[in-house]
């Protein structure tokens, strides 16, 4: 009696145990499927966003600009520090928003990216200079330590001189007032 | 055979383009540390160093500017007496851990640390359950 009821337990379980390599099996198909459709993300945020800017000191990349340090970015008012190059090609692109930022008062400063003085000269003449100082990252040593992973990226610095926010890719027409909000907010 | 010797032919221009700049590599990107000790140590620290640029190689096998200097500041901080691990977690606190592909062992990794452990777990279970059918 016990015997039989013990086997139509394992009878019970078999039918159920039975559709566990189905469901498994569709379980993997849902989870590939939502991997296939999900936008693929390959943006590598700094993590230093709400920490201090590291230490650096650049000497001029630029023959009408100076250099830049960190400790000038803690001037007490929120600016921008945009990382470009003049060999980038996006960075050409996002010349004319930067410009509109400094016309609306934003201080920028810029680090250039493995560059050469005559290379960055020609680039700010052919595509304008909305810098105010323009440090020198021969060997991408101060791009490392920021967590930028490319250029152009845009640093929103705050007073005190820690990153507020961190703008991959270039600037576009429709990203200025969400550069100057993220500016107002640092204040 | 044509076909791929063409294709070679037309992608050759393009190399000098991955090379994204007109300055010469960084010093130490492409050349071994005097000492095999310490340059064993920084290549075995950038095999595990993931490339932000062509993100799926290391940048001990990437070709981008970016990941030459990495290498060449690898090797400079290696030559300066720096450890291997300190530089990961330097670098892990840029980048977070996406940027290395050693694992550890965070909380989040613990299913794939215990994974193994579970499925022999379930073996032994299912091989103790056909022993014991066959002896009765």
């Amino acid at each position: 009696m016990a015997d039989e009821m013990a086997s139509e337990d394992r009878g019970g379980m078999r039918k159920v145990l039975i559709w566990v390599p189905l469901l498994l099996f569709l379980a993997f198909i849902a989870l590939f499927a939502s991997g296939l459709f999900k936008p693929d993300d390959r943006i590598i945020h700094s993590r230093l966003v709400g920490q201090a800017l590291p230490a650096f000191d650049l000497p001029a990349a630029a023959s009408d600009r100076p250099g830049l340090s960190s400790a000038q970015m803690a001037g007490g008012k929120p600016r921008l520090l945009n990382i470009f190059a003049s060999w980038c090609v996006p960075c050409a692109a996002e010349a004319p928003q930067l410009m509109v930022l400094k016309q609306a008062g934003v201080e920028i400063d810029a680090i250039a990216i493995r560059d050469a003085r005559a290379d960055v000269d020609g680039f700010l003449a052919r595509n304008g200079n909305p810098f105010a100082r323009i440090g020198l990252d021969a060997r991408s040593a101060v791009q490392i330590a920021l967590g930028s992973s490319g250029v152009p990226e845009t640093f929103v610095i705050d007073g005190a001189g820690r990153i507020a926010y961190q703008h991959i890719g270039e600037i576009r027409a429709d990203d200025v007032p969400m550069i100057l909000e993220k500016l107002r907010d640092a204040q | 055979m044509r076909l791929i010797l063409a294709l070679l032919l037309a992608l050759m221009p393009a190399v000098p383009v991955w090379a994204q700049t007109a300055l010469p590599p960084a010093p130490w990107a492409d050349r071994q540390i005097p000492d095999a000790s310490q340059e064993r140590e920084a290549k075995a620290l950038m095999e595990t160093i993931r490339c932000l640029t062509c993100q799926s190689q290391s940048i001990a096998d990437s070709n981008a500017s970016m990941a030459a200097d990495m290498r060449s500041q690898i090797r400079e901080r290696i030559m300066a007496g720096e450890r291997p691990e300190a530089i990961r977690a330097w670098l892990v606190s840029r980048y977070g851990d996406w940027v290395s592909y050693e694992p550890t062992a965070a909380p989040i990794l613990w299913p794939l640390w215990g994974a193994p452990l579970l499925l022999l777990a379930l073996g032994a279970l299912l091989l103790r359950g056909r022993i014991r059918r066959r002896r009765s």
